[in-house]
């Protein structure tokens, strides 16, 4: 009973982090590159969210439907402001840019709404729990559950069925190729940023649905969190990612359920690091073949 | 020399200037250093409006004191509480009325003890603040106390045998607190069923309230500030778990976050000395002024700094402080003076011995219907 109940909490946790996994994957996929300002563009989903449900009086699904918006906009306008710049510079000035970012990001929510915790009204989305037997699921979980599978699909579907898609995993391959192919790739590198902000939107409030604490620093740890998960799962791989996901959420509940609640987010790491030691390139990651 | 020096200047002062400094009214210049910004920003506003209400009552009553008060912000960091301490004598502090919060209060601290600068935290109730420092006062409970209080409260008003304790491993408060409740609660035959940690970055408390909830928990204790204690309300409420949850002085605040649905705070019991909607005269009074200056209901770090207030003057008169009076002599007139005052203040009747920590009776509040209310 006891076991179930830790797993049911371990698939919820889990859920979140392969939400958001999500969204590091699919950018670093596409775009090569580590965007570590997408736990502040979650934040800042929430936020909207937030504003929308309390000060706006919005009905939830508007609400949600604004923070994409937004987060859609401030997606594209990172891309173009600080990372199209460096598109031939060394990964590693691209890697501080986006550190740069999300701290500048964390800042501007700090100005706009207050360092003041707040917390994030109920919707239908953190509803009534379900009980079955003894056993509780909130209904935070089952919605994020099910839109993590709506997501996958729809992603894995949209890569490989449309021409944008087509076009995106192109520009993944070889960019180089990919544009004396006529294919242009500031565009689709930034339409990969638009749907990784809509994500962030939609994991910001998920997010804010089961863990209702609303601050400028509310993306950051469960970001770094499921960049872990997107690393265990293969990074680049959208399935890894929900898979890495939900088995590191499962992983840090397990772990301080039996071992020690201390040591939870420690465990967390360690998992990344044996991870990387054993199997580089993740659960479901490609091999990479180094021409010599 | 230059001691010895201002104690000659002091005396001649003293012996010359009795008559004329008679008529005029000393203005005692106090600092008040807290987080008015940052994440603990609701303890140190409400410490500075309270401390504000205070000195323009005192100003206004046209005594033997006029306050000037002077506010600087740590942003509840160790780091920036030593820039607002130097900023705040820069400003010609002679004594501080702060700080705050725990952390930052003993690094402050520390570093008046060695200038030998005055303090008087309001709400800084770890023991280090006033361990080994002769200069740091406490208007509120040390923690030992607060967590010894509230196992006294529990077992004495009979409010269950069977606890959880859930605390913030990564923090000193939290820390000080459960050590002392979970030593009296042995002594008092209550029986702690379940023991969990979390840190500052944990969001997700399942597996702390399911452990409380799978070993029968009757009562789950929670010596933390309110924005864990309002994430374990809405776990607990998910898996239909509904003990007694107690909380202590951090669970203050709870009320007034935005957007918090208050039902889940339902039942929850704190330690407080200070409940805004009790009918005293003095509550009365102090709620007034304070809803009409803020637009909000003050919590109880407001009643304390209110009270520091009042109290800095009490000692201030005993010690015999003038204007200008520098800070380290200050500080030696009021550490002596602070142990001979009893003061009758909103939080109670106070007194303090040569460690710094107040004597005065635990009560607990109760919310109702999204209202602290004394049994």
């Amino acid at each position: 009973m006891i076991f179930l109940d830790n797993l049911i909490n371990g698939l919820s946790l889990g859920s979140i982090y392969a939400i958001i996994a999500l969204g590091y994957t699919m950018v670093y996929g596409i775009a090569k590159m580590l965007n570590f300002a997408h736990g502040d563009v979650i934040m800042i989903g929430a936020y909207i969210a937030f504003c929308g449900l309390q000060y706006w009086g919005l009905p939830p699904v508007i609400a949600i439907l604004a923070a994409m918006a937004v987060c859609t906009l401030l997606g594209v306008t990172i891309e173009g402001l600080a990372y199209r710049p460096l598109r031939q510079a060394t990964s590693l000035a691209v890697l501080i840019t986006a550190i740069g970012m999300s701290y500048l990001l964390q800042n501007i929510a700090l100005m706009i709404w207050g360092a003041n915790p707040k917390s994030f009204p109920r919707t239908f989305i953190n509803g009534a729990s379900i009980r079955i037997g003894q056993l509780s699921i909130s209904s935070a979980t089952i919605w994020t559950i099910l839109a993590n599978i709506v997501i996958m699909v729809a992603l894995t579907l949209f890569t490989a069925k449309t021409k944008m898609g087509k076009a995106m995993r192109c520009v993944s391959e070889d960019r180089g190729a990919a544009e004396l192919m006529g294919i242009n790739v500031n565009r689709t590198i930034s339409m990969t940023f638009a749907i990784g902000s809509a994500l962030a939107a939609i994991a910001g409030v998920l997010l804010c649905s089961s863990y209702p604490i609303l601050q400028p620093t509310t993306g950051s740890m469960p970001g770094i969190k499921a960049f872990t998960a997107a690393v265990f799962g293969g990074i680049g791989s959208i399935p890894g990612a929900m898979i890495g996901g939900v088995l590191l959420g499962v992983i840090e509940i397990f772990g301080k359920a039996y071992i020690s609640t201390e040591l939870g987010d420690a465990i967390v790491f360690a998992v990344l690091i044996v991870v990387l030691l054993v199997k580089p390139t993740g659960l479901l990651g490609k091999p990479v073949r180094e021409k010599v | 020399m230059k001691k010895v020096f201002a104690l000659l200047m002091a005396a001649c002062m003293l012996l010359s200037g009795v008559s004329a400094l008679a008529d005029e009214a000393v203005t005692l210049k106090i600092a008040h250093i807290g987080p008015t910004t940052g994440a603990a920003a609701l303890y140190g506003l409400a410490t500075l409006h309270g401390a504000e209400i205070a000195a323009q009552e005192i100003n206004e009553a046209n005594g033997a004191f006029k306050i000037e008060l002077i506010n600087e912000d740590d942003e509840h960091n160790v780091e920036k509480v030593i820039n607002a301490y130097n900023a705040a004598l820069d400003a010609g502090a002679q004594m501080i009325l702060g700080t705050t919060t725990s952390k930052p209060c003993e690094a402050a601290g520390a570093q008046g003890y060695t200038d030998r600068v005055f303090f008087l935290t309001p709400s800084a109730s770890s023991t280090a603040v006033i361990e080994d420092k002769d200069n740091v006062f406490q208007i509120c409970f040390t923690d030992p106390n607060q967590g010894s209080a509230s196992a006294q409260y529990i077992a004495e008003h009979g409010l269950g045998t069977k606890i959880a304790v859930i605390y913030n491993n990564a923090d000193v408060y939290s820390t000080g607190i459960r050590d002392t409740f979970v030593a009296e609660a042995a002594e008092k035959g209550l029986e702690i069923v379940s023991e969990t940690t979390f840190t500052d970055e944990t969001t997700d408390f399942s597996v702390q309230v399911a452990d409380a909830q799978n070993n029968g928990a009757e009562i789950v204790f929670l010596p933390m500030y309110y924005t864990p204690a309002s994430l374990i309300l809405k776990v607990a409420a998910d898996k239909d778990f509904h003990p007694i949850f107690f909380g202590v002085d951090g669970m203050d605040g709870i009320l007034g976050v935005e957007g918090f649905d208050t039902s889940l705070a339902e039942g929850v019991m704190l330690l407080t000395p200070f409940v805004a909607t009790a009918t005293d005269e003095k509550t009365v009074n102090f709620v007034t002024k304070y809803q009409k200056a803020y637009g909000e209901i003050p919590i109880q770090f407001a009643a304390d700094a209110y009270d520091g207030i009042y109290i800095l003057v009490a000692a201030a008169e005993k010690a015999g402080i003038t204007s200008g009076m520098e800070p380290e002599e200050v500080c030696d007139l009021m550490i002596a003076a602070m142990q001979e005052i009893s003061v009758d203040g909103l939080t109670g009747s106070m007194t303090w011995d040569e460690s710094g920590a107040v004597t005065k009776t635990p009560m607990a509040a109760t919310i109702v219907n999204g209202e602290y209310v004394f049994e």
